[in-house]
Order: structure tokens, then sequence, then C-alpha cells
């Protein structure tokens, strides 16, 4: 059925969530922006909250299936985007610090067996993908594995790696068999501490200043043999290599939410200047008989609505077991793009309010950035959203 | 009010009326047919017919004034919109016209106004009745209206002008948006009513088919108790509402259709030797409007969800139609700028989308769910 009336449960995880928002996050929000690198220990409290959890497997390589939503029951998906714009709208890069909640965690639940979630299941995991020649063409890779008796040996550079330093164990992206190109890319749980594994530098950005983004160097680090996430065969399909991008239609939708939060902030902000000055938003006259600023107010709320939706979308179609890659490449291609621009526009509406650090505008168009660059660009999300509907190969979209 | 659960997904009963539908705008509106009746602007009487007999909006009249007295669902009537749209505009106004005055009459109005007036046009066969809403002049606003009722006695008195009133020569009753006394509000004028002056078939930008006009009220009479409501009039902002709605979903089908014909010909079309939509710059704008038609129509759906749980819609039928105005306009640009040079020329549909989608920002309360 349709019906996109929120229901009282997601009201309740909504205001939950906001209420946690505004009293936690945001007090501490330009504090930490201008302590780029420190940790904010106020997030320990996060520490205990599962975020990242699942039921044991029931038979080797059978998936973890949650439950069906229902009308009592909420979908931990659609939960999940609903938390993270709740939590953006007070931190972004707070929420990308939250202890244990890491991309790398969300790749463990999803691939790890009984015994690594034993070992890894309660760790704090970063994900490391990129490197300084491989960013969009993630299947290009040089980082490499080589199994040595017992041991895996680590070779590599990871670049932009959110939660380097705070992280307890990093997920590594490295290929065991370069000439058989993606087939070959596996990931491996490294922990800090290891030989040959260094945390080379942490950088400084533009915004999201409270989560910290550095690089790993391995430098013949060795790890055990079953410290390798899913299996070490190495198929002539990519089957592997496309069950770990699979990862992303999960996250997407997360990413997508980022966005969703933090834009809201911005509109909030803005709205409540526009109403200060006298200025009733009451939905009703016609556009052309309004001031720029009313007109243009209410194109960036229904542009927000419209980000939203497609957002839910697609974590509604997860939760009930359809599939979403398009769908998830739309929210994040459109989220990413239109919350930039709308952040952006606050600013120049919010006038001399918008340039000042007095108000917290300046640095949510700094912090929505990110949401259109990781996880895949935008330019990536368009173009696999148009080889889906064209029905074109990478060869025939390039 | 009990929690209805939250989804995406259209009942056995929404996609089956969803299924209907698109398959008789396939076989009878899509590509010539659509295109002859703009050229000869007039639309074809047996579509029409056709689409009434599905009885889409009878349906959802009780028994007792004519209708078959299924539930009342404003996404129903989304969906069904929209399909009809993805055929052609005109004809989703055209042939959805009568629902107008049904629902408004049966929603708003008072018991005695139901018993007269809905049998009238709860019928098997289509019946013209229309909606005059619309005024010709700058700064024109559906919710301040230079039209105005004014009372005596047991009479209303109406004076203004209106335009873009579809049919208005073959309708038997008119619904005139005016102003009585600072209250906006709806009045049911007899199509023969000598106070009604009916001027000459309007040329517009777009909509070549829809017969419309402009129509000039001097010292029209009406009964009091032909203000829709009685006394006190309507709830004039539900009204707005539902035709906003229904503008969004319209909008929808026609950039769906739009977006869906520039996607076929790009891989058709090569230049350089390869299909324009493998390069980017083409592709993109193909998987922009893959998307906007996705969020225009979940932003109509979200409205109409509002008004079908029996709440408020203000906000949110307002946004979608600010969306899907802005939205038609330029994913019907997209669908000519990707034809090119064809797409100038009036034998390729995308055209007329061009033309056409002007419409959903500007027309207020022609349609409605
Ligand atoms: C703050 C931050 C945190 C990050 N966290 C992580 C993390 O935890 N783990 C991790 O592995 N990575 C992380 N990244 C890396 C991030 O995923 C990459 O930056 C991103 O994938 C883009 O890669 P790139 O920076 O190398 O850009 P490039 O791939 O060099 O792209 C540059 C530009 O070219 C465009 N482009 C590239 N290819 C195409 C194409 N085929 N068609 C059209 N346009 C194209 C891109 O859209 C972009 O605009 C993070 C980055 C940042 C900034
Ligand atoms: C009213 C009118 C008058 C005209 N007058 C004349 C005239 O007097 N003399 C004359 O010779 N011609 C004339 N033309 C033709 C006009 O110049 C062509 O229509 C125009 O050059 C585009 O070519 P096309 O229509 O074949 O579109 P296509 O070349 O098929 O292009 C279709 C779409 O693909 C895009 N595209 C094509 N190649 C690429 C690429 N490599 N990368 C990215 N995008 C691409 C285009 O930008 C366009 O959006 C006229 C056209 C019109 C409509």
């Amino acid at each position: 059925m349709i019906n996109l009336e929120m229901t009282q449960k997601m009201m309740d995880v909504k205001n939950g969530m906001n209420n946690m928002a505004s009293s936690m996050l945001r007090p501490i929000s330009r504090h930490y922006d201008e302590r780029e690198h420190e940790y904010p220990k106020e997030l320990d409290v996060f520490r205990s909250i599962k975020i990242m959890s699942r039921p044991k497997k029931k038979k080797e390589g059978e998936e973890a299936k949650p439950e069906k939503p229902g009308p009592k029951k909420l979908g931990t998906n659609l939960s999940t985007v609903l938390v993270i714009e709740e939590l953006c709208w007070g931190d972004l890069g707070m929420v990308l610090s939250l202890p244990n909640a890491g991309l790398g965690n969300a790749a463990i639940v999803a691939v790890a067996t009984d015994e690594q979630m034993e070992r890894f299941g309660d760790k704090w995991a970063s994900m490391a993908i990129t490197e300084p020649g491989s960013g969009s063409d993630s299947g290009s890779i040089t980082a490499k594995a080589t199994l040595d008796g017992n041991e895996w040996v680590l070779n590599g550079e990871k670049i932009f790696v959110t939660c380097a330093e705070r992280a307890d164990v990093a997920v590594i992206w490295a290929t065991v068999d370069k000439s058989a190109g993606k087939a070959g890319i596996k990931s491996f749980l490294v922990e800090k501490g290891r030989p040959g594994f260094k945390l080379e530098k942490l950088e400084h950005k533009l915004g999201i200043r409270a989560s910290d983004t550095g690089t790993y160097v391995l430098d013949d680090c060795r790890i055990p043999k079953d410290n390798i996430l899913g299996s070490a065969e190495v198929k002539q399909s990519t089957e592997g290599f496309k069950g770990a991008m699979k990862t992303f239609d999960n996250t997407r939708p997360l990413v997508a939410s980022m966005s969703l939060g933090v834009t809201r902030a911005a509109l909030d902000l803005t709205r409540e200047k526009i109403e200060e000055s006298g200025i009733k938003l009451d939905y009703e006259k016609n556009p052309n008989n309004m001031s720029a600023i009313e007109k243009e107010f209410y194109m960036m709320e229904a542009n927000l609505e419209a980000m939203r939706l497609l957002t839910w979308r697609a974590a509604w179609m997860m939760d009930n077991g359809e599939a979403n890659s398009l769908e998830a490449s739309m929210c994040k291609a459109k989220s990413g793009r239109d919350g930039t621009l709308i952040a952006q526009r606050c600013c120049e509406l919010l006038g001399p309010l918008g340039f000042s650090c007095e108000n917290l505008a300046e640095k949510w168009m700094r912090d929505v950035k990110i949401t259109d660059i990781f996880e895949g660009t935008g330019q990536i999300q368009h173009l696999i959203v148009a080889r889906s509907v064209l029905g074109y190969s990478s060869k025939q979209l390039k | 009010m009990e929690d209805r659960e939250f989804g995406f997904s259209l009942s056995e009963e929404q996609s089956s009326m969803k299924d209907t539908v698109a398959k008789l705008v396939k076989s009878m509106v899509m590509g010539n047919p659509a295109h002859d009746m703009d050229e000869e602007r007039k639309l074809s009487r047996e579509v029409i017919d056709k689409v009434w007999e599905l009885g889409a909006t009878v349906s959802m009249v009780p028994e007792e004034y004519g209708g078959y007295g299924m539930e009342y669902s404003p996404i129903m009537n989304s969906i069904f919109l929209e399909e009809l749209a993805f055929g052609d505009m005109a004809l989703a106004i055209a042939a959805t016209l009568p629902s107008t005055f049904i629902y408004t009459i049966l929603q708003m109005g008072t018991e005695e106004q139901k018993k007269k007036y809905l049998p009238l046009y709860c019928d098997p066969a289509y019946k013209a009745c229309t909606v005059a809403v619309n005024e010709p002049r700058f700064g024109f606003d559906a919710v301040s209206l230079e039209t105005k009722a004014v009372k005596n006695g047991s009479k209303y008195t109406i004076n203004g002008k209106k335009c873009f009133v579809p049919m208005a020569k073959d309708s038997g009753h008119m619904l005139v948006a005016a102003d009585a006394d600072g209250k906006m509000d709806l009045f049911i004028v007899d199509g023969n009513n000598p106070g009604l002056k009916i001027g000459e078939r309007e040329k517009n930008l777009g909509l070549y088919a829809l017969e419309s006009y402009p129509v000039v009220l001097e010292n029209c009479e009406v009964p009091a108790d032909d203000r829709v409501g009685g006394d006190n009039g309507c709830d004039y902002s539900r009204f707005l509402q539902k035709t906003r709605i229904a503008l969004s979903a319209i909008g929808t089908g026609m950039s769906r259709a739009s977006y869906e014909y520039a996607r076929d010909y790009a891989k058709e079309r090569v230049q350089f030797g390869e299909p324009i939509a493998s390069r980017q710059s083409v592709a993109f704008m193909i998987a922009e409007m893959a998307y906007e038609v996705d969020a225009m129509r979940l932003m109509t759906w979200k409205a109409a969800s509002a008004l079908e749980a029996g709440r408020d819609a203000k906000r949110e039928s307002y946004l979608a139609k600010l969306y899907a105005g802005e939205m038609t306009m330029k994913l019907t640009d997209y669908g000519v700028q990707i034809l090119g040079g064809h797409g100038y020329i009036r034998e390729n549909p995308v055209e007329r989308y061009y033309r056409n989608g002007r419409g959903i920002a500007i027309l207020e309360g022609m349609a409605t769910v």
C-alpha cells in the first residue's frame, strides 16, 4: 500500500533522536569544529549502544535476515535513516565519529563469520579502500595481500580513511591477484598495533572537522590467515567485488540522510530568520506574488522533501527485501548535490549571518559538501543511475 | 486514529487500475492520436468516453447520490491522473473535469446540493461540467480573487472575469471561484445563466486540444443556496489542496512521458559514431530526469497520503505543486534538448510536452484528486 504519512513509531524515533541531537551534539558542535583531530569525548556515552550488530548466522554462507517490517514494526534501514537525519541535524562530523559505528563495522556485520564477529564485533572499525591513485575507480586499487604460510602480508597506502586514528581495527581492501582485476580484490581485518601498520598522517579539511580522516601505510604488515573477510578464493567472476559494492546499496541512503540532516539544519535557521523579519510562511500565496526570498525558501524546502522521499524509498525497499541499487544511487545523487546547493544558498540568504562563525550556517555549508563526495561522488551516482535506466554496461557508458 | 503501515508499493487494486488506464492510453492516445488531437485542436470524444466509462470518479461516490459507494482515495486519483497525463495533459484535464465538480459538491456541499447536483453528473455517460478559477490578469492569485460575489437577500450577484475555463460551452454547470466578502468561495452557476458570457475559444501556448474559454460574469445572479457549503461557504483551502495535488500528478505523468521518449531516442540516435546516450552530458540529463520524475510522484503521493489520512495537506500540496511546476519545465526542456533540432519539430511529442509543461505552475483548479 502507498502511505507516506509518518507513523507514530517513526515520529517517536525522530523526536527522541532530535532531543539527543539538540541536547548533546549541537552544544559542542562549534567547539570541536575549532579543535580538529581532538576526539569528542562526549561521544563515549554512545560506546555501549550497539548501533551495528546482528544475530548469529544460521548456516555458513547464509545471510542474516532481518525481520520483515510491518504496521507495528519499523524496518531497520528506514529507522536508521531517520536516526541519522536527526543526529546530523545536530552534527555530521560527530555522527561520523560515533564509536563502533564506522563503515568498517557495516562491512563486518555484512560479511564476517560468527567467529570473526566474536573477535571484532565489539571493535571500532574503519574502512580503507581509497588510495592516492585510486578514488572513484575503486576496482583499480594496488594495495597487495600475499599469502605466506599462515599469514597474509599486506603492502600499500590508504588515504582519506574516516576514523583512521580512533578505530581499533581497519578493514583494508587489497588485491590478492592484480591480474584477476576486480575478482582479486578482498578485504582484510587489520588490528591497530600490528607491526608494519602505521597511521601516517591526519588531514586538515574543509568541513566535518570533528571527524578524523587519515592515511594508513602498510609495510610488510602480517595478519593471521583468517583475518580475511569473506572467501580467499579468486573466482573468475566479479561476484565478490560486486558483493562488496552491495554494501553501498545499504550505505548510500545513509549518506543521503546525512545530507538531509545538515540541509534541514540550514533551512531551519533560515526559516527562523525569515520569520523573525516579519514574513509569514503560510504555504498559500501564488509564488509570483511573494518576495524572492520566500519563493526560494519554499523551493528549497520542496527539494529537501524530494531528497527525503527518495531516501526513505531506498531504505524502505531494502527493509522489504527489494533490490534497490538504482534507488540508492538516485537518493544519493540528488541529496548530495541539492544539499550542497541549499546549504550554500542559505548562507547567501542569511547575508552577514551566513558568513559569520557566530552562527553554524557557514559550518553546515562546509560539512554537507562531503555527502556529494564520499561513498561514490555525485558523478558516479549519476553514472550508476544512467547505466541502469539505459540498460548500458560500463563499457557502453564510460 | 490507528497507524497505517508506511510504504511505497502499490496495492493490488491500485496497480490493476494503473494497468487498465495505461493500456487504454497506450492503445488510444500515445503517438499519433495525441499528436493529431493537438494539431486538429480537438480531443477525441471517444477516448474521453472510454476514460469516463472506467468509472474512477463515480465509483467513489456513495450510492445514494448515484455512485458505487467505494472508498474515496486521493492516492488512487493521483495514480489515475498521472497515467492519463502520460498520454496527454489536455486529455487528462478534459476526461476528469466532472470530477472536480463532483468531489467538491460531495465533500463540501450541503445535503441539498449533493442531492440536487451529484446524480446529474454521476452518470455512466460523460457530461461536461467545469470550474472557473483563473483570472486573466497580472499578479493573479487563487487565494485573492478579483471576482466578487455580493449577497442580495436570497441571491448572490457575481462580477468578474475568468479565463482557461475548460469546455465552458458544453458544460451544464460551472463552479465559479469568487471573493464573498473577503472569504474565497465557490458558487454553482448554471451553464444557461444569463449573467454568464462565454467568449471565443482561447488560443494558448499549450493544451491546443483542450477547448477552453474566457468567461465574463456580469451581474450574474445565483441563488444563495448555490454557494457551495451553504451560508458559511466551503473549505476553499481544501479545494485548492486537492487541485494542487492533481496538477502535480499531471506534471509527473507528462514529465515521465518526456523522460521515456528522450531516453529511448538517445539510445537510437547515433552521432559521432555512437548513440548520443553514451555521452555523459546526455546520459546525466537522462539520469536526472529519472529520479526527478520519481521525486515528483513521491511528493504527490505524500500530499495525497495526508488527505487520505484525513489530515490537512496545505503544506505538502503547496510544495508538491511548486516542485512539479519547476521540475516539469526543466524535464520537458531536457526532452526537447536531447532530441536537438528534432525536438523543435511538432512531429515529436517532446515539443508538445514543452508547451504544455508551462501550464503546471500557472494553472489552478482545473483538475482534482
Ligand atoms: C572526508 C573524507 C572521508 C573519506 N572517508 C573514506 C573512508 O572512510 N574510506 C575510504 O576508502 N575512502 C574514504 N574517502 C574517499 C572518498 O571515497 C573518495 O574521495 C571518493 O570516492 C572520490 O575519489 P577521489 O577523491 O580520488 O576523486 P576522483 O575519483 O579522482 O574524482 C575526481 C572528480 O572526477 C570525477 N570522476 C571520476 N571518475 C569519473 C567518471 N568515470 N565519470 C565522470 N566523472 C568522474 C569525480 O566525480 C570527481 O568529481 C573519504 C574522503 C573524504 C574527503
Ligand atoms: C528551426 C531550425 C532551423 C534550422 N536551420 C538550419 C539551416 O538553415 N541549415 C542547416 O544546415 N541546419 C539547420 N538546422 C539544423 C540544426 O543545426 C541541427 O538541428 C543541430 O545542429 C542539431 O543537430 P540534430 O538536430 O541532428 O541533433 P543531434 O546532433 O542528433 O543532437 C541531439 C542531442 O545530442 C547532443 N549531442 C550530439 N552529439 C553529442 C556529443 N558528441 N556529445 C554530447 N552531446 C551530443 C546534442 O547536443 C543534442 O542535445 C535547423 C534546425 C532547426 C530546429
